[in-house]
């Protein structure tokens, strides 16, 4: 199909509906308003359901409803929306109920600006939610990976019955770019909705969501069970993680989303200078990918982020070695420049060319 | 020749069709080709990132009267100031007006509707057939029905904007060319201006531009940075 010129948040809308989502359920926030006003306009004309809902809590319960019903559904919003949101997220994790919600960030702590942001990279690998668990995170670097990560949302929740978060910087959904829509994602397997979703059991064995496990025993048990036949698989089938000019590299930047961009032009920029470096780019940010930090020809990884530094400590796991692990960010909603990155990388590297 | 435009040019088009970046263009090829005062507005309401204001420098620096929010620059609700007023009454102002996109970015011109003279004003139309909204005769038509049912002004002239962005090819400005020349044929709206970015369309030649309608203009990108 031929491309068209979107911006990432009706992109992102766009492709929830070519999911097959048909109920979106969220509060407005900059800058992530085009999300809910497109929908708001073309669910409706899909055959769908939207509500804009009295607050993001209600929202994020409004989506555990619906995917508890085995609905494909989805939420949005930006980073104090989504803080309110944590303690419905939780209920869906427990309850193991599919769902997509998008995320994008905007510079904090509080209210903060709404210029964009990486501050909420903890947010999502971490969560705010109660209780051991993880939730799949995956972050787009362009309008055309957002389409493609939504799209792809869906199949993970689905897959593994549990909420997925799409994590993106404000930039990514202002910004507009050519994007191919219908461009298939890899489709899973998943369960059939008559062994769990509320309303296609059978009168005789109802098939109910729950959140409560009194008996201590088997919450523990539960928890095992998230971790040893979830997490598990998820880590082994789900990471993603591109690398660019990394096959001669001796240093490496390690950035996502819209400063992988920025330090790939960089790169480009030191290479000219003959500086061995590349860029390793987390395409999922839980599971984080591992296979790429172990690479022993690295001398240094030079993360970058637009926040305080919060990858980076990701990083420094894999590597496992904190010395090998340098950091740059810019936060507040300051988009850092190529140059001032590429200036900075000089320095670690210290004219090692 | 745009110095031939009227004295007020108010630059309109659906949500994401590039005003701005036609706008801002247009204001530093308009400050070089005449001797009088030019003032520029950003009115746009909707956005909150790539609004003309963030190259307020940018723009004073050629000697350009800039006009924008007079709150914060990243601010949620921005404040169109008093300011903008002036250059409708001082008629040694040339004028060039931002609007944000769509019929909701028009609302703003209501306020000044009593200063708005149609003998000396120009409501261009920008379009870019890449967006869903404007990619076909029908769309278009509409789209500029709704920018005029709510600014009470006709739309004077369409500016073929039609990009992929960085993967722009001459041949998907020329497809802009052909449906847009269908919409100017139905309603007797020339094609004022057809735009390419030179860095990006590099198969542009002479014989292309030819048969392009309307004044060609050689943009440059001022809202993009060089990895957007």
């Amino acid at each position: 199909m031929a491309k068209i010129i979107m911006k990432g948040n009706e992109a992102v809308a766009k492709a929830a509906i070519i999911a097959g989502c048909r109920y979106f359920f969220g509060y407005p926030i900059t800058p992530q308003n085009e999300v809910p006003e497109y929908l708001s306009r073309e669910l409706f004309a899909a055959g769908g359901t939207f509500v804009q809902a009295e607050s993001e809590v209600a929202a994020i319960n409004m989506v555990y409803g619906a995917g508890s019903a085995g609905a494909r559904v989805m939420t949005s919003s930006s980073s104090p929306g989504i803080a309110l949101k944590q303690e419905g997220i939780g209920y869906c994790v427990a309850g193991e109920v599919p769902c997509v919600i998008v995320s994008m960030m905007r510079g904090g702590p509080g209210l903060g600006t709404i210029q964009p942001s990486q501050g909420d990279y903890n947010q999502a690998t971490r969560g705010g939610a109660n209780g051991d668990y993880h939730i799949p995170v995956l972050a787009p670097g362009s309008v055309q990976e957002a389409v493609d990560d939504v799209k792809e949302a869906f199949e993970i929740a689905d897959c593994y019955r549990t909420p997925v978060i799409v994590v993106a910087d404000g930039l990514i959904g202002q910004m507009m770019e050519p994007v191919e829509l219908e461009k298939p994602v890899k489709t899973r397997n998943t369960a059939p909705k008559s062994t769990w979703a509320i309303g296609y059991g059978t009168r005789e064995k109802p098939n109910t969501i729950e959140n409560l496990v009194i008996d201590a025993p088997a919450c523990e048990q539960k928890n095992i069970r998230f971790f040893k036949e979830k997490y598990a698989v998820i880590e082994q089938n789900e990471v993603k993680y591109e690398e660019y000019m990394m096959d001669d590299s001796e240093y490496a930047f390690v950035a996502y989303g819209t400063t992988s961009r920025i330090v790939r032009n960089a790169v480009n920029e030191l290479r000219e200078k003959g500086y061995k470096i590349g860029l390793i780019k987390p395409r999922t940010l839980w599971p984080f990918p591992q296979v790429p930090f172990q690479n022993k020809k690295i001398k240094k990884f030079l993360v970058a982020e637009m926040s305080m530094g919060q990858m980076v400590y990701d990083v420094q796991l894999a590597v496992g070695d904190k010395e090998k692990v340098t950091f740059y960010g810019r936060c507040g909603g300051i988009i850092p420049t190529p140059e001032e990155c590429a200036e900075y990388a000089e320095k670690v590297m210290g004219g090692g060319q | 020749m745009i110095t031939d435009d009227k004295r007020v040019r108010i630059i309109t088009g659906h949500y994401g069709s590039g005003k701005t970046e036609f706008a801002v263009n247009y204001a530093t090829i308009l400050v070089r080709l005449s001797d009088r005062k030019l003032a520029f507005a950003d009115m746009d309401i909707v956005n909150v990132y790539f609004r003309s204001r963030e190259v307020r420098k940018e723009i004073m620096a050629l000697g350009i009267r800039m006009i924008d929010s007079s709150a914060n620059t990243s601010a949620d609700l921005p404040a169109v100031p008093a300011e903008a007023f002036a250059p409708f009454e001082d008629k040694n102002y040339d004028y060039i007006i931002d609007l944000g996109g769509n019929d909701i970015g028009t609302n703003v011109l209501g306020r000044y509707k009593k200063f708005i003279n149609s003998e000396e004003t120009d409501f261009f139309m920008v379009v870019n057939v890449f967006r869903p909204d404007t990619m076909n005769v029908e769309k278009i038509l509409k789209v500029k029905e709704q920018l005029e049912n709510t600014s009470g002004l006709k739309v004077t002239g369409f500016v073929n904007n039609s990009n992929l962005v960085r993967e722009t090819k001459s041949e998907n400005i020329l497809l802009g060319d052909e449906i847009i020349s269908e919409a100017s044929r139905i309603t007797g709206i020339p094609i004022k201006y057809t735009t390419y970015v030179e860095e990006v369309v590099l198969d542009m030649t002479s014989e292309i531009k030819a048969k392009l309608s309307g004044e060609v203009i050689a943009m440059k990108y001022f809202m993009r940075e060089p990895w957007m």
